[in-house]
Order: C-alpha cells, then sequence, then structure tokens
C-alpha cells in the first residue's frame, strides 16, 4: 500500500468511527488507533488486577462470614475482568506476559485509587461504593467504544460492577445505623478518599484534545463523567449525614454543574507514575505471586504439549 | 491480522465464546479466551461467562473453527429481491385515478 493510499485508509477509518462505527479485530486498523487502544486497555487491565489488592487484604479481616464471602466474590469477579480485558490487548497484539512483565516493572500504569492504602473497614465500604461507582460511570461509556470485541466484554463487566456498588453502599448502610465510632470511621475514609476521586476521571483536557475521545474509545469527556458522579453520589453521601471534605462543593441550580475545588493534579500525576503510597509494596506483591504461580502456568501449559 | 492468530508460546490457542442469556435467545459473541486444551477453554469459559447463573448456555468454539465471510457483492444490482426494489407510490396513484378511488386516501 502507497503511503497515500494508506492515509487516505487512515482518514476514512477516522470518520467511520466518528460516526459512530465500530471495528472487530479483524478489520485493518491504523497503528496509530491500535497503539491507543493497546494502552487504554491494557491499563483497564492492570487496574482490574491492582483493584483487587486493597480489597483482598480485607478478606481475612472482613466483620462477619457474609461481608467475607462477598468481598471474596468481589475480588474474583475483578481478576476474572482482568482476564477478559488482558485477553482483548492480546489480539491487538500485545501478549499477556508482556504486559504482566510491564506492570511489574512500572512501564504501564494503573488507576490512581489503587496505589492507596486501606486503614480500616470504612474504607473497604467507600471503594467499595463510590471508587466503583466512579469506575462504572467510565466503564458504561465503554460500551459504545469503537472497538467492538472491547464494548463487547464491557457489558458482562458493568452487570458484575452494579453489584459491586451494592456491596459498598450495603457495607457503609449497615455502619452507619451502627456506633458513633463506626460513623466515624466511614467519615473518616470519606476525607482519605475525596481527593483520589475527584482525581480519577483525569484532568480535565478538552474533549475534542482527547486522542481517546478523537478515535472515540471513549465516549464522555474526563469533566463530564466527573459531574456525572458528582450529581450521581453527592445527593447519596449527604441523605446518610456525611460530610463532603469540600467547602466549595456545591450545585449550580441554573447550569446544573457542580463547583468544587481544583482536584490536586500534581498528586495525581505523582501517584499514577508509581509514587503512591502503597505502589511499591502492591507491584512487589503482584511480582511475587506471579513468581509463586509459576509453577500453575507450566503445568496448565504442560497439558497443551 | 498479525500474532492475534498465533497460538501463544506456540501451545495455546484461542477460542471464541458465544452466549445465550436466555432459553429460545440467539446465541451472541461475549468474548474469547485462551487455553491448552478443549478441556481448559470449557472450564475456562464456565468461569468467566457462567459462574453467576447469568448464562442458559455457552459454545465454546476453536478460533480457527471460525470462518468469517464479510465480502457479498451485488454486481447485478438485484434490487427485485428486496423491498427497495419496488416503489408502489406513483403506480398506485395512477392506479386509483384511473379506478376513479383516490378520493380515499388511504395511501
Amino acid at each position: 500500500m502507497s503511503a497515500l493510499n494508506q492515509l487516505g485508509q487512515e482518514q476514512e477509518l477516522l470518520e467511520y468511527v466518528q460516526r459512530g462505527g465500530q471495528v472487530e479485530t479483524t478489520d485493518w486498523m491504523p497503528d496509530e488507533y491500535r497503539r491507543l487502544l493497546i494502552k487504554f486497555i491494557e491499563m483497564h487491565g492492570n487496574s482490574e488486577l491492582m483493584g483487587v489488592l486493597p480489597e483482598r487484604e480485607w478478606i481475612l479481616r472482613a466483620p462477619t462470614l457474609q461481608r467475607k464471602l462477598a468481598l471474596t466474590a468481589k475480588v474474583q469477579d475483578e481478576a476474572g475482568h482482568s482476564q477478559l480485558i488482558y485477553r482483548v490487548v492480546e489480539d491487538l497484539g500485545k501478549p499477556r506476559e508482556q504486559c504482566l512483565a510491564d506492570l511489574i516493572s512500572g512501564k504501564s500504569k494503573f488507576h490512581n485509587v489503587f496505589h492507596y492504602p486501606t486503614k480500616t473497614w470504612g474504607d473497604v465500604g467507600i471503594i467499595a461504593w463510590l471508587v466503583d461507582a466512579a469506575a462504572i460511570i467510565s466503564q458504561k461509556a465503554l460500551l459504545k467504544c469503537s472497538y467492538a470485541p472491547y464494548a463487547r466484554i464491557m457489558k458482562k463487566i458493568c452487570w458484575e460492577e452494579s453489584f459491586h456498588i451494592l456491596h459498598g453502599r450495603d457495607v457503609v448502610l449497615t455502619m452507619m445505623l451502627g456506633t458513633d465510632e463506626q460513623r466515624e470511621l466511614v467519615q473518616e475514609a470519606l476525607n482519605r478518599w475525596w481527593g483520589p476521586l475527584m482525581q480519577f476521571h483525569g484532568n480535565p483536557i478538552p474533549m475534542e484534545q482527547d486522542p481517546m475521545y478523537h478515535w472515540r474509545i471513549k465516549s464522555q469527556g474526563n469533566d463530564e463523567a466527573r459531574q456525572q458522579f458528582l450529581d450521581g453520589y453527592v445527593p447519596q453521601i449527604w441523605e446518610l449525614g456525611l460530610t463532603v471534605p469540600d467547602a466549595e462543593l456545591r450545585k449550580d441550580e441554573e447550569s446544573g454543574r457542580w463547583h468544587f475545588s481544583e482536584p490536586d493534579w500534581d498528586e495525581l500525576k505523582h501517584v499514577v507514575t508509581g509514587h503512591g503510597p502503597k505502589t511499591k509494596e502492591r507491584l512487589e506483591l503482584r511480582r511475587m505471586n506471579h513468581e509463586e504461580t509459576e509453577w500453575v502456568r507450566q503445568i496448565v501449559l504442560a497439558k497443551a504439549a | 491480522m498479525g500474532s492475534a492468530d498465533r497460538p501463544r508460546q506456540g501451545r495455546v490457542s484461542v477460542y471464541e465464546v458465544f452466549r445465550q442469556e436466555r432459553k429460545g435467545q440467539a446465541f451472541q459473541h461475549a468474548g474469547s479466551l485462551e487455553a491448552p486444551n478443549d478441556a481448559f477453554a470449557e472450564e475456562y469459559a464456565r468461569e468467566f461467562y457462567g459462574r453467576r447463573q447469568e448464562s442458559e448456555a455457552l459454545w465454546v468454539v476453536p478460533r480457527s473453527a471460525v470462518h468469517e465471510i464479510d465480502d457479498f457483492v451485488d454486481e447485478l444490482e438485484r434490487n427485485y429481491h428486496r423491498v427497495d426494489g419496488y416503489s408502489l407510490k406513483a403506480k398506485l396513484k395512477e392506479a386509483r385515478e384511473r379506478a376513479g378511488t383516490s378520493a380515499r386516501g388511504d395511501g
């Protein structure tokens, strides 16, 4: 194919996805589109895999057997999501082993919220409720992703995430109906997580300048996702008598937009580039686990020989 | 499509999974998985797509067994076997006028 032809074909595919068209694994696609897809989807896979670690810490410390079972099921779901997502990345040309190696070496990234510690059971409730709520807003927007195989697995992922949010809200409600000390734990956890939650959807880059939107990998802008999160969940937080730790937070009834203090973008950048309070420890755990389970992979592969 | 079809390390291969959500519904493509053989592929499919009773049944098919056809030419423009080959409006109007029934206007 000549360079000019290739350029024309690239433009054609861009216009196709911008009109809402979807691309399949076997379709021709420009290198740039493939590169962005791998980067985006791999980070999602990494986040599902790393996301189980903060919660895993609480399986042995869960307050009741019911909670232990629910938490275990959730951890199993998230690990399953990472399996499905890495499979999509593999079809795009990057092997799973490479994804895991890049994750462990710190070359690829994962979501900011999984770099932080979980101090109390209150954190488990806030993560399962609000971190998952923030995540499902991004994931629902991915149901319309221009890369069809990714959009299809997102259907299953969103379906499971909705149970996770209910589980988290149930944990929080139970604590809010408990003792003053328990309510305090929830409020403290909310104070700790609010900053990372507001950073979660990323810096307010205009949608048109976001390459992920340009190729319709994402279908909404970062600010739009954040507004949607605030709209859906701030009223639910307030109705429980909890305080959001941001004096600026209010909804402008006229414009329907939320006002809030500027999230700490330096912190976001610092954390996702591998400098979060728990980054090292969790990546080390991931590495150790990968090594310790090597024998399982060998046995499975031996079956194929 | 390059590396997508190549079995990883020459030992595992890709299986496509189709799932039926309710009895009587069509099977829909759900995703794919990698497995060293059919038995593992079935177990993985159960884990990924059947663990929460979300599926009535699954089809697990080696990707190499799926033959895709996506080039359908219509060189002769055979619109006579499609609805867009028949535009009755003008003829119907004329026929009604001829029969003196056009006042009913039920077209």
